[in-house]
């Protein structure tokens, strides 16, 4: 039988691409239309590097396993563990992240996703400053100056500028790229920058600097330096000048500014950039948000404990302290004991430290694909991929929700919400039990 | 020499990124982007193989010219061969420092490592 299912959402990135055609026989994806690279690989790969089985490690080799021994085994993990993490959860559903918390509540434990290693600068900024954002459809919409700072939408987000921000025809805006005008700002000339109307080289670890000097001579008309982190005054007066008469501008940032010397401050710096422009003009800003479902769980897990990402239910309560909180340093303080990865790789994304630990504990990886963090666990639980073969909900980058389509079987693997909701009432089992028997005692 | 080493996304690593243990993941992103005038510097030639190091640790990736770059500082596709020489601690954010990490980079003779290969070292490293 063949399908042709329209209005898919993409899940890769933060895009959330919602006009995806997925032709279907027998249930083997055979065509993607719209998509871009990413896009299309995630559909048409879909089968492929597979974890196929269950799997538990005995000494250096893996044993496949069933379903319920391996959710058994995991269980046992993480109700021995004094301190356990929960981590990952961009690459899946809201309704997986709700099942979490619960779960993270009960155990006494830590959750965090991938913010803390992308956004969660950002996070921290927006709770100091606030964040005067948009929808992408006001950015196709009205924006006639897009400005992407610290990011490389052409290797990351691949439909971002074709299909929200420069080149699309919106409502007030119908001549597309020719009544928008595009500046980049980058440590490197990036693809983006090549096409950009003004690009603005900073050195390493001066965005602070740059945007500090744009506020000075925003509210103060100058400033006293020829030079500031690598750009000429002149560049920085006419980008000033630029921000100033747009009719609707859009800062777009990455994790070039998240990463770098300054990490929130560089953000909150960028905020109060785009607060003092509102003076002038309608200006606009925007966290370039990597995996299709990171923003998803920072609004979840907002909603369930009161905070985003690095939420300790250790003291019964949840208690929120990136730096203390989180995934990196809690792996670097070796202040958990058992680590429940889903949805997410940090065994590729974390620095040495962090992974050199992670090696050395229990840990427990739910994931469609191999992964290196896969290579490194205890319990291995294949699922589903959860966009294509599972339904569920994600948040665009602009916090703008979208429902995700399942559009082919996955024969004999669970979802990532089947298998969380079961290691849930294995732990409730578990835990209830053991308060039976100190009941008796 | 000594690097300011950034590290980021690119295409071809989000292409590669669920085939993490194959050689494409590897040529993907086992890379270390560099100004060609200090590639002559240094006397290596695209596809040769470079130790990067830092006070986190050491890697060996594959060296590769890029005009986009400005001498002095060197990139190298977001995974486990950047974070190899990614320092410890966030400044009290939850942040590691992947970008502007200094670096020395030196020529080198040794072999590079696969991704899996690379993250099973550190189930033994003290």
């Amino acid at each position: 039988m063949s399908l042709r299912v329209k209005d898919v959402v993409c899940p890769f990135c933060g895009c959330l691409c919602d006009d995806i055609v997925v032709y279907v026989e027998n249930d083997e994806i055979k065509e993607v239309e719209n998509a871009c690279k990413f896009g299309a690989h995630r559909f048409l790969a879909v089968k492929k590097h597979r974890i196929k089985a269950p799997m538990v490690r005995e000494g250096q080799e893996f044993k496949e396993v069933s379903y319920d021994e391996a959710i058994k085994r995991a269980v046992e993990i993480l109700t021995k563990a004094k301190k356990p993490l929960l981590y990952g959860f961009s690459s899946t559903s809201c309704e997986v992240h709700e099942v979490a918390i619960e779960l993270a509540e009960l155990l006494g434990a830590v959750i965090d996703n991938t913010a803390s290693v992308c956004h969660g600068p950002s996070v921290l900024a927006v709770q100091e400053v606030g964040y005067p954002s948009v929808t992408l459809g006001e950015v196709k919409n009205r924006a006639d100056l897009v400005i992407y700072w610290a990011c490389n939408p052409m290797h990351a987000h691949p439909r971002h500028m074709s299909r929200y921000s420069l080149f699309p025809r919106g409502m007030f805006t119908d001549k597309g790229k020719l009544e928008r005008f595009l500046v980049v700002v980058d440590v490197r000339r990036t693809e983006t920058a090549e096409i950009a109307d003004l690009f603005v080289k900073v050195k390493p670890g001066y965005d602070f600097e740059v945007l500090n000097a744009l506020r000075t001579i925003l509210n103060k008309g100058d400033i006293p330096h020829e030079e500031i982190g690598g750009v000429k005054k002149e560049t920085l007066m006419e980008l000033a000048e630029r921000m100033k008469n747009c009719q609707f501008g859009i800062l777009f940032f990455g994790v070039g500014l998240t990463m770098s010397r300054g990490k929130h401050r560089n953000i909150a710096e960028a905020i109060k950039l785009v607060r003092d422009l509102n003076r002038y003009t309608k200006f606009s800003i925007m966290a370039m948000r990597g995996h299709y479902n990171v923003t998803g769980f920072n609004e979840v897990s907002s909603w369930e404990t009161g905070y985003p990402f690095a939420v300790d239910f250790t003291r019964g309560y949840p208690w929120y302290n990136p730096g203390e909180t989180d995934a990196n340093s809690l792996l670097q303080s070796k202040d958990v004991d058992a680590v429940l990865v889903i949805a997410s790789d940090p065994a590729a994304h974390f620095p040495r430290e962090s992974v050199r630990y992670l090696a050395k504990i229990p840990l427990i990886v739910i994931d469609p694909f191999e992964s290196l963090t896969s290579r490194i666990a205890d319990i291995v639980i294949p699922s589903k991929v959860v966009g294509i073969e599972a339904e569920g909900s994600a948040y665009r980058m602009d916090a703008v929700p979208l429902r995700l389509k399942k559009v082919i079987e996955a024969k004999g693997l669970l979802s990532d919400l089947e298998i969380m909701e079961r290691i849930l009432e294995g732990v409730k089992r578990k835990l209830s039990s053991k308060s039976e028997i100190a009941v008796k005692m | 020499m000594e690097f300011i080493l950034i590290s980021g996304r690119t295409m071809h690593q989000g292409e590669t990124l669920h085939q993490k243990c194959s050689e494409e993941y590897m040529k993907a992103c086992a890379i270390c982007e560099m100004n060609p005038e200090d590639m002559k510097e240094l006397g290596v030639k695209d596809g040769d193989v470079v130790r990067v190091k830092s006070e986190a640790g050491e890697v060996n990736v594959y060296v590769k010219p890029c005009e986009g770059l400005d001498r002095g500082i060197v990139f190298i596709p977001m995974g486990p061969w950047a974070n190899a020489v990614v320092p410890a601690g966030t400044d009290s954010t939850g942040m590691p420092s992947f970008k502007g990490i200094k670096v020395r980079i030196e020529k080198a003779d040794g072999r590079v490592l696969r991704g899996d290969e690379l993250v099973r070292r550190y189930e033994f490293e003290g």
